[in-house]
């Protein structure tokens, strides 16, 4: 046999569900078949799930892509030279020149969907670790400065600046400090998190070590739904391989620095996102949401000075500190520095992951990137930033995501993510599930949240029953006014977002009863 | 529409009933392979319903004691989480996202056609003991919804058919 031809079939969970175990097997079996030489390697997703699964065979013009594949195309494939890069009606081409990845900004995902998620040398080969490799040469407040004057911001929800955060935890005193990653990913609409968990699982585990040296820690969590099984499985893996190739332990890239990591799974609670739920649950306790302050860069986990970011936030730290705070500061607009990975979801044809600068507008992002949607139906609604995002109607769609102009509109950025839905939408049932959802979820500390959840249910079904419309509307606005003040977090803070939203915008599905009684 | 997160119990400290000496000593198994390790309570859990597929009133007691909590404490901590269960499952367990991108793609229909075909509810169990049905909010994999994990195992794109199809694949093996 000659010298193996390059084979990437992604083991991402999306591209699992879509066959691609079953195409990988296939291609297997047809290159042997055959008696062709394969290196099938199972890469992550680049998150054109329209596209999955992707098949990627490398060639002298660089990585040539099919899609979507399935097992049944395979031998087709075969047949029309797929080893060679030949013509097929599922050829798509170099897949670099894809427009809606040529289009993207990547910088977080740089190598997701391109490299083996747990082959630490191609890791290396495609820049990785050399942001660690710098900041072992840093101390400790230039690591910190670097963060800051990138202008990072965390991108779990609350936007909140990662350098101010981390000063915050270098400059507390204590015998042990943690970084704990947010990986709970609750957020419907959003799947950035379990990309990188397995598509590349090193850069979140170089960004805690980087994390650490800033802040004078030694241990961390990854903190990981226990709705993503896949990511569960290959992020262990990654954290074994990274253990055994010195990136982790007591002698960090054989410096005499350590860092110790571990990976828990969470328990099906959507509030044990918000991050002091989630340090109480780490400490084997129900998810409580704590009084701040203390600040859990002051007192978090197990009492002690506790760094925790969201893992796109600590998997975007390794390429500031390789490329610099400049370069990353460099994209975004006004004080939203860098990109995010906006995740496009819900009724739309080309759905998937989309990381962009700062700036980008949700009519770029549905319909050049998105193609309108699924359905063909037009679009009449978006929600973004997870169940407590506000429902943005297309009118609003020009407004550039930037977390000060959609805090303008009341909205807000949160995670990135973006459901689309189409005409066949009821306003009413979406802002019924918004109350439905915080009522399941509320951990019980605020009356407003874990009582008013339930009442707002009630008010809600019955103007959907069309009595007393006015008297209701007036009572539910009333009630999620005491839910946004009442609230200690932002579950019952919240919530009311997507309710208001929906009642703003779309009084009319109020309104649908026969014979409303309170005209 | 959403039931709230207490569930059927057995009272903190009331009797609970004695488990059967395999699953006593799966449980002693657990504990001992994680209790040393910080915050031990949610691995532990986990292992137990990893290796019974339940956690059973009669592990309560075991867990509390090991980890020096009381026994109120550690049912605190098993019913305030979704995703612990505490009667036995059927043969296979199927998650089914409830949640915003799989509802703009049809899970509230999914989600009636699944409940009427398996005739349960969320949290019951077929009547032929072969399928558990769990709501979930959001899998992850909101682009190619409706999603639902069968058995850990994600699946996209589900519409009735296909959940039908799936059923019955499970039901044969
Ligand atoms: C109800 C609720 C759920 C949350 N869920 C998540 C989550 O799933 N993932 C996440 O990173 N942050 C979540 N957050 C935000 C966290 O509390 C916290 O702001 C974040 O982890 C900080 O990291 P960052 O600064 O890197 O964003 C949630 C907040 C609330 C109030
Ligand atoms: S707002 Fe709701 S979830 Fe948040 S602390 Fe209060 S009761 Fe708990
Ligand atoms: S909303 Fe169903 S998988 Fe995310």
């Amino acid at each position: 046999m000659s010298e193996p031809v390059t084979v990437h079939v992604p083991r991402d969970a999306t591209a699992k569900a879509l066959g691609a175990e079953q195409v990988a097997a296939a291609i297997a079996a047809e290159a042997a078949r055959r008696h062709l030489a394969v290196r099938l390697v199972r890469n992550g997703s680049r998150g054109l799930f329209w596209l999955e699964p992707l098949v990627e065979v490398t060639t002298a013009a660089g990585r040539i892509g099919y899609g979507p594949v399935q097992a049944g195309d395979v031998a087709a494939l075969f047949d029309a030279g797929l080893l060679g890069g030949g013509a097929h009606a599922l050829r798509l081409g170099p897949v670099d020149e894809i427009p809606e990845l040529r289009r993207q900004e990547r910088l977080t995902f740089a190598r997701c969907g391109v490299i083996d998620p747990l082959d630490l040398a191609d890791y290396r080969a495609h820049g990785g670790l050399r942001g660690l490799a710098n900041a072992l040469t840093m101390d400790s407040d230039a690591i910190v400065r670097v963060v800051t004057e990138s202008g990072l911001r965390g991108r779990g929800g609350a936007a909140f600046p990662t350098g101010i955060k981390w000063k915050t935890a270098q400059a507390a005193q204590a015998d042990r400090k943690y970084i704990v990653c947010n990986a709970d990913e609750g957020d419907s609409g959003t799947f950035a998190d379990r990309m990188l968990l397995e598509g590349d699982p090193f850069a979140l585990i170089e960004g805690m070590v980087i994390a650490g040296l800033a802040v004078g820690a030694t241990m961390g969590y990854v903190y990981i739904r226990s709705e993503y099984p896949d990511a569960w499985h290959t992020f262990n893996a990654a954290l074994a391989a990274a253990r055994a190739g010195g990136v982790l332990g007591d002698a960090v890239l054989g410096s005499g620095r350590h860092f110790h990591l571990e990976a828990r799974l969470g328990a099906g609670a959507y509030i044990c996102g918000e991050e002091t739920s989630l340090l109480e649950s780490l400490e084997g306790k129900r998810g409580m949401v704590r009084y701040k302050p203390p600040l859990p860069a002051i007192k978090g986990l197990f009492g002690k000075p506790t760094v925790i970011n969201n893992l796109v936030t600590l998997a975007s730290v390794p390429a500031i500190l390789d490329h610099g705070a400049a370069w990353y500061a460099g994209y975004g607009m006004g004080r939203s520095r860098g990109t995010l990975p906006i995740q496009l979801a819900g009724n739309i044809r080309r759905g998937g992951l989309i990381e962009k600068a700062f700036g980008v507008s949700l009519r770029e992002l549905i319909e050049d990137f998105g193609g309108g949607t699924l359905s063909g139906r037009p679009v009449r609604t978006a929600q973004v930033g997870g169940p407590l995002g506000a429902y943005i109607p297309p009118a609003q769609f020009d407004t550039p995501l930037d977390y000060e102009a959609y805090a303008a509109i009341k909205g807000m950025v949160g995670h990135g993510g973006v459901v689309v839905f189409d005409d066949s939408v009821d306003m009413a049932q979406q802002a019924r599930f918004a109350m439905a959802f915080c009522a399941l979820e509320s951990c019980g500390k605020c009356t407003p949240c874990r009582i008013g959840s339930t009442r707002g249910v009630e008010v809600i079904d019955r103007m959907i029953a069309g009595a007393e419309r006015d008297k209701n509307e007036a009572l539910l606005r009333d009630l999620c006014d005491t839910m946004v003040n009442g609230s200690l977090c932002a579950l019952g803070g919240m919530a009311p977002f997507p309710v208001l939203s929906a009642l703003d915008h779309y009084p009319e599905d109020f309104r649908r009863a026969a014979g409303d009684r309170a005209a | 529409m959403m039931e709230s997160r207490a569930r059927s119990a057995t009272p903190p400290g009331g009797i609970a009933p004695a488990l059967p000496p395999a699953q006593i000593a799966t449980v002693h198994e657990v504990i001992a392979r994680l209790q040393e390790q910080p915050g031990a309570l949610l691995p532990i859990l986990h292992g137990v319903q990893d290796a019974l597929g339940h956690i059973p009133d009669g592990a309560v007691g075991p867990i509390a004691h090991a980890l020096n909590l009381t026994r109120a404490e550690v049912h605190g901590v098993l019913t305030f989480y979704h995703w612990f269960r505490r009667e036995k499952p059927g043969r296979h367990v199927l998650h089914l996202c409830r949640a915003e991108a799989c509802q703009a793609v049809g899970a509230t229909a999914l989600e009636q056609h699944a409940q009427r075909t398996l005739g349960t509810d969320f949290h019951g169990t077929s009547v032929d003991g072969a399928i558990t049905l769990e709501p979930a909010y959001c899998l992850g994999n909101c682009a190619c919804g409706p999603s639902l994990l069968l058995d850990g195992e994600l699946h996209a794109r589900v519409t009735p058919q296909r959940f039908d199809a799936l059923i019955a694949a499970a039901r044969k093996a």
